[in-house]
């Protein structure tokens, strides 16, 4: 008996033990920066919550940071759920804002009117991030490609990397003969969506499938999830080639030169900004809603077709003043010159322009209370 | 070896036994044999060991038939198998933990990595780190208490209502109607792909408490929706196999059937029931879907399961993995997920050993 | 020789002085609790049931050109219900007599001292969070394998599920279904375990005294004593089979159904859900609901078959 009265006080002894190990301390200060309260004088408060794209997770790190620093009554949080998670949320008022790679579509925004008010949602574009084709040749750092030979690669139609195909756009370059490997993502995902929305614009004689954010699974490759996933495929296997997000991809992979018009571009933020710059408004929207409408098939040189705009969802009206003021402060930020610097440090993504930064400027200022 | 009784060194009650040294014969030649069967299509020593192994088998069966008869050789074959599994399933456990332990233990004893949230560490910090080899900043205190809260809070409402199920379907139910229902309806519980369950806690919150409702306390309840059929299946079997003598002795002396259960019953399958509820916790403690959906995606320090959006390792990891809080250098990131990783293993080791002592200071001697 | 009765008896207080202090009230108070809880699982279960039919009706009723594939659900689901039963058939056909020897090397075999020490050796791989095992299995696992299955296609491509050409990856449902098993293991293992160490006393030994060897005495009396129990073990690892994400998401490189087992191809339902959830909105979503309906379906039969398994042996069951 006496031995399992003991039995049972230890036991209780190590459960208090660990609950006291629970209430250690930590702090919330990893950085080491001395966040000065109040340093801005009285800016706005409250907490800001976001819900969305799980891309935006780094830019939207250095956004929330620093605009935290800056409104220190203020707080940005951000979900990295999913960019259709953050469309939802923003549509069943679960969150403020919503990162989303890709704009509102038309019947999602028909039902935002009902959190949003009659005018819906605003669509704000935030970064632009270039789409590489990234691909893993011991010896080859940099090709030509255009868009039919691309969507072959892909379709799996072109098997080796020394195909006549290949060569023709390549002279001067000794191609193995080594299998050509197509890795795609595995998730649906708005890389996917805008890569194969090129290559369907561009190479519609190959590329006989409709843009969208699933890879048609009648076409046999290999893939993994998210953006770091593929890119550790391809680095892992030689042969390999993929699309994603140029700035995940690794000085060990060479990357593509796309033919636009008559000339191969060279993937840059430049050379992106001035795709989204080429872009149509999407009709049907509110009239300050920056949705852009990129031209793939576009002739124009210099421009970098393959580029995916990533947007900020806001509601047109919130319910009281001090949402809409906390909304248009963060927002404004996010578009204005450092917020963008801040993003391209922190995630390299590409910056917009400033005729695009005064056009989102433009939407933000319109957020009001709702009547 | 001759019949006689006198014959000295063995005598009869041995004789037609393998000799002591024969496991350590046949290992010796299944070894040799291994290495020469091996260096046809080239030497490694993952294939010396499994043909030395399956040799090992052979040789040592072959010749426990010859010398003691089938059903020896029987029992001896099914040691081989046994022993064979058991060594089998070390193999990908070492490489597991091997592979956390060398990709974990930089992680761990990076400075303030226990004691420091997320919050304000972006891209920048890590691009620095790699580039000018500057430290890695930034920790996983906001993550740790999270996880421990919301499994803490999520085995709170498990092991109460699990337990109580299984004491009524063993010991009440009787293979009543309802009974039979509860147990074919736990059986379908346990294949709630986890989303479905943050899912469901999710619309159930906002329902009930309003839109976007994501707490830890969210998030404990969707783990308990994964955790119930876990541990009501594993204590129901353990109730199950307490001997139906324990309960006879116990109402013959006169004491209460809900004092029995628990004096009695509970006590007899502990250890099991014990077990059961850390596997339940295990099942959980890595759950990444559920938990987002329901707890949002925190970078700092929250002390509150019931208000605001609260962090876990496993979304840590996960984030931490699969969207790097640099994009362009994934490496500081990278060594955060493994380092937390680990942290949540031995946080798992830890709730094991606890249960264990708890289950033996309950438990009664037993043969075994 | 075991002694737990009587002790059992004397550590639940003896003397009938204190059975006399309880008040039936007791009983009545516990017994409705066990009951309420019971209820109360049906109740959430009931409360999934109708959330996962409400979020999924507009998948069955849409027009089949809107659901992805174009073709209607049926054509969308059927492939990758086949594709879960195989990852989750290779994981049970890998880790159950693993486990089963696992349990059995622990129990019955190995030295009582270390014997415990070993148990907690296998729990330990139950703690390891599924988004390891997917890092795990995609970069070091599928690396490793992937020689093996180049060889498997040139020697065995004779067999439909060994046709090449291998993956180069080594990213395949193959793959998949091994890691899937490495994670069963420790929920096979550690049930079973726990069974065996159940087995009365008297059964073993006096197997044991009548001569049989160690196996024979195994099964004779563990197995069949225990074999309701392994069962229920097995379906609870077939759960977390046929459900796990996050491990088959990362791991196979998804792709339309194929019959061989060592290229890239098929796909499971979790998997389908978590890799296509977050972006999904409109009737997207409900058309993943409704798989995991369907996975909700599978379980259902599954559990039905080894119910009906269990209940062939009723007789041996533990509570005679």
């Amino acid at each position: 008996m006496k031995a399992i009265r003991f039995g049972r006080l230890s036991a209780v002894a190590v459960v208090a033990a660990g609950a006291l190990a629970l209430s250690a301390c930590g702090t919330d200060n990893p950085t080491g920066s001395n966040q000065s309260p109040g340093a801005t004088g009285a800016a706005v408060s409250g907490t800001l919550t976001g819900i969305g794209s799980s891309a935006q997770g780094a830019a939207m790190d250095a956004w929330k940071t620093a605009f935290g620093s800056a409104n220190s009554g203020a707080t940005v949080q951000y979900s990295p759920d999913g960019s259709g998670a953050g469309r939802k949320a923003l549509i069943d008022g679960s969150a403020q804002f919503g990162g989303s790679d890709a704009y509102l579509k038309d019947e999602e925004y028909e039902s935002a009117k009902a959190q949003c008010g009659p005018d819906g949602a605003l669509n704000i574009p935030v970064y632009i991030s270039p789409i590489a084709v990234a691909f893993n040749l011991p010896e080859v750092k940099e090709l030509k490609l255009d868009a039919e030979t691309l969507a072959n690669i892909f379709r799996g139609e072109i098997a080796t990397w020394n195909d006549p195909a290949i060569a023709a756009l390549n002279p001067g370059v000794t191609l193995p003969d080594l299998k050509v490997t197509p890795v795609n993502r595995s998730d649906d995902s708005g890389t996917t969506t805008n890569f194969t929305e090129y290559l369907a614009a561009a190479a519609p004689s190959v590329w006989t499938d409709k843009a969208s954010g699933v890879w048609p699974s009648s076409l046999q490759g290999e893939n993994a999830k998210g953006t770091s996933g593929v890119v550790k495929v391809v680095t892992d296997t030689p042969g390999a080639v993929t699309y994603a997000d140029d700035s995940a991809v690794s000085g060990k992979l060479g990357t593509a030169q796309i033919k636009v018009g008559e000339s191969f571009t060279t993937i840059s933020a430049e050379a992106a900004a001035k795709a989204a710059d080429a872009s149509t408004p999407v009709a049907g929207r509110n009239a300050s809603d920056v949705s852009l409408k990129l031209d793939r098939s576009t002739k124009t040189e210099g421009v970098y077709p393959i580029v995916l705009v990533s947007y900020h969802i806001v509601c047109s009206t919130y319910a009281d003043q001090k949402t809409v003021d906390l909304v248009k402060a963060f927002e404004s930020y996010v578009v204005s010159e450092k917020g963008q610097k801040d993003a391209q440090d922190a995630a390299k993504s590409a910056p917009l322009s400033s005729d695009l930064r005064a056009k989102a400027k433009k939407a933000i200022d319109a957020i009001k209370v709702k009547a | 070896m001759t019949t006689t009784d006198v014959a000295p060194g063995r005598s009869k009650l041995t004789r037609g036994r393998l000799p002591g040294f024969a496991p350590w014969v046949s290992l010796a030649v299944a070894l040799v044999l291994g290495a020469a069967a091996v260096a046809v299509p080239g030497f490694t020593p993952f294939g010396w060991g499994i043909a030395s192994a399956i040799i090992f088998a052979i040789v040592y069966v072959a010749w426990s038939r010859a010398v003691e008869g089938g059903r020896k050789a029987a029992d001896k074959l099914a040691t081989c198998l046994v022993v064979g599994a058991f060594l089998v399933a070390l193999l990908p456990l070492v490489s597991v933990i091997w592979t956390v332990l060398v990709a974990g233990i930089p992680g761990l004893l990076t400075p303030g990595f226990f004691t420091t949230s997320m919050n304000g560490v972006t891209g920048v910090f890590d691009n620095r780190a790699v580039e000018e080899g500057g430290p890695v900043i930034g920790g996983i205190y906001h993550a740790l208490l999270g996880t421990l809260m919301i499994t803490l809070l999520a085995t709170l409402i498990s092991v109460p209502v699990g337990l109580l199920t299984s004491i009524y379907l063993v010991e009440y139910g009787q293979d009543k109607p309802l009974a039979r229902a509860i147990t074919f309806f736990v059986d379908v519980m346990t294949g709630i792909p986890s989303i479905v369950a943050g899912l469901f806690a999710a619309a159930f919150f906002f329902l009930v408490v309003g839109p976007g409702t994501k707490t830890g306390f969210v998030a404990a309840v969707a783990l308990s929706v994964l955790m119930i059929p876990v541990v009501v299946r594993s204590s129901e079997e353990m109730l199950k196999i307490v001997p139906n003598e324990l309960r006879e002795a116990s109402y013959a002396l006169g004491v209460r059937k809900w004092r029995t259960i628990l004096k009695v019953v509970i006590p007899t399958a502990i250890s099991g029931i014990a077990s059961g509820v850390t596997l339940a916790i295990a099942r959980v403690i890595g759950e990444t879907a559920p938990i987002l959906v329901t707890a949002g995606f925190a970078t700092t320090i929250n002390n509150s399961p019931f208000a605001g959006w609260m962090a876990s390792l496993p979304t840590f990891i996960y984030t931490q993995i699969l969207n790097p809080t640099s994009p362009s250098n994934p490496a500081p990131s990278d060594q955060r997920a493994w380092g937390a990783a680990l942290v949540l293993i031995i946080l798992v080791m830890l709730l094991n050993l606890v249960a264990r002592i708890v289950a033996k200071a309950f438990a009664p001697k037993t043969g075994r | 020789m075991t002694t737990a009765p009587p002790r059992q008896a004397e550590r639940a207080g003896v003397p009938a002085a204190i059975a006399a202090q309880d008040s039936p009230r007791g009983d009545k108070v516990f017994s409705t609790l066990a009951l309420t809880a019971g209820c109360l699982i049906l109740a959430v279960l009931f409360g999934v049931a109708v959330f996962l039919v409400v979020q999924a009706i507009p998948a069955f009723t849409a027009d089949p050109a809107d659901i992805q594939g174009g073709k209607g659900f049926l054509a969308y689901i059927a492939p990758i219900v086949i594709g879960t039963v195989i990852a989750a058939a290779i994981a049970l056909v890998i880790a159950t007599p693993i486990s089963i020897g696992v349990a059995l090397f622990i129990t019955h075999f190995a030295p009582r001292r270390i014997a415990s020490a070993l148990g907690y050796v296998i729990d330990l791989l139950a703690a390891i969070p599924s988004v390891i095992y997917g890092a795990w299995g995609a970069s070091f696992l599928a690396r490793e394998i992937s020689p093996a299955y180049v060889w498997l296609a040139e020697n065995a491509g004779w067999i439909p599920i060994f046709s090449g050409p291998a993956s180069a990856t080594g990213k395949t449902i193959l793959t998949a279904g091994i890691v899937l098993s490495v994670m069963v293991l420790p929920i096979i293992t550690s049930l079973s375990r726990e069974i065996f160490l159940q087995t009365p006393k008297l059964h073993e030994e006096a197997a044991l005294a009548l001569g049989a060897t160690r196996w024979e005495m195994i099964k004779m009396a563990v197995f069949p004593f225990a074999r309701p129990g392994v069962v229920s073990a097995i379906m609870l690892g077939l759960g977390r089979a046929l459900g796990e994400t996050m491990a088959v998401a990362l791991v196979l490189s998804s792709g339309a159904l194929t019959v061989s087992l060592v290229q890239s191809g098929n796909q499971t339902i979790a998997a389908e859900i978590a890799l296509n959830f977050p972006e999904a909105s409109g009737l997207k979503v409900a058309t993943l609901i409704a798989a995991g309906l369907v996975l909700f379906v599978i379980t259902l039969a599954v559990n039905m078959v080894a119910r009906w398994i269990i209940s062939r042996h009723k007789e041996f069951s533990g509570a005679n």
